[in-house]
């Protein structure tokens, strides 16, 4: 059982935490649950205080990287008490080891949380690519 | 015996071996233990003016109308449930950072505050609290009458 679990978790993704360096601003990292179904891979991200056309969502060979701008609501006449969030750039970094449908990729933001679907490339379309190359 | 009750109390190494560890913990401040394993949900800024007081709270993924706010003198609680999320009968789970379920927090404000003037937005999963300083509680400048 726990072997087959791990089997799954190896072949669906594996998380890459990287630290940015094109940036000066505080890199977050945002909270993240991967699940997946028979259709498609999903990642559920954490990001409060972002706006949906500051997501950027970037899927290169087999990497994913979701980064987000993170605003902070300005407000007058008052002075910081207690701190424990900030503006900043959620960073998180992915590498996919299952093929995914890269024009079927979907992404909403709904208050404040990121759902990223990843559909799975279906066997029989992988099969005909191999006919097709041999 | 003695020794050992000693040792449990203040062992020199351990208190040296612990170092790294709170240094790493200044210097990265990145870490993930750090960053998403040691927070209390949700985050909460507390920004104070002289008689008004913003309170935000990080609360991803919450119905607005699951959040519960108590304001009690100068105690603040913020209340709320969020939910599992199911995808499918099907569905594996790899990695699950992002708690779910119930929460609750209490904060003690800089004063006390007037209940009723309570005014909550929830926005991008933040909510924001706005308080205000009841009246009573105000400085009052009172003028000091001469005496005819």
């Amino acid at each position: 059982m726990t072997q087959t679990q791990d089997g799954l978790t190896k072949s669906c993704c594996t998380a890459d935490k990287t630290a940015t360096d094109k940036t000066t601003e505080e890199v977050l990292n945002p909270r993240v649950d991967i699940s997946e179904t028979n259709e498609a891979l999903i990642l559920t991200v954490d990001m409060p205080g972002v706006a949906e056309e500051d997501v950027d969502i970037t899927l290169h060979k087999q990497v994913l990287t979701i980064e987000a701008k993170k605003t902070e609501r300005s407000h007058e006449g008052v002075n910081p008490y207690y701190i424990e969030h900030s503006a900043g750039l959620y960073q998180r970094r992915f590498k996919l080891t299952e093929e995914v449908d890269r024009d079927g990729i979907d992404a909403t933001l709904k208050d404040g949380v990121l759902r990223l679907t990843l559909p799975k490339v279906k066997a029989e379309a992988a099969q005909k690519i191999k006919v097709m190359t041999a | 015996m003695l020794s050992t009750s000693f040792r449990k109390h203040w062992d020199p190494w351990q208190e040296l071996n612990r170092l790294p560890v709170d240094m790493n913990r200044i210097f990265s401040g990145l870490s993930d233990a750090v960053r998403t394993g040691a927070q209390v949900f949700p985050a909460m800024n507390v920004l104070s003016g002289e008689d008004r007081l913003v309170v935000t709270a990080e609360v991803a993924g919450v119905n607005a109308d699951d959040i519960d706010i108590t304001v009690e003198g100068d105690m603040l609680t913020i209340k709320g449930n969020r939910p599992v999320e199911t995808l499918g009968e099907d569905e594996k789970h790899h990695r699950r950072e992002r708690g779910t379920g119930e929460f609750s927090r209490t904060l003690r404000l800089p004063f006390e505050v007037d209940a009723a003037q309570t005014e909550a937005e929830y926005a991008q999963g933040v909510l924001t609290v706005v308080l205000h300083k009841p009246e009573a509680s105000k400085p009052k400048k009172i003028t000091v009458k001469r005496a005819s």
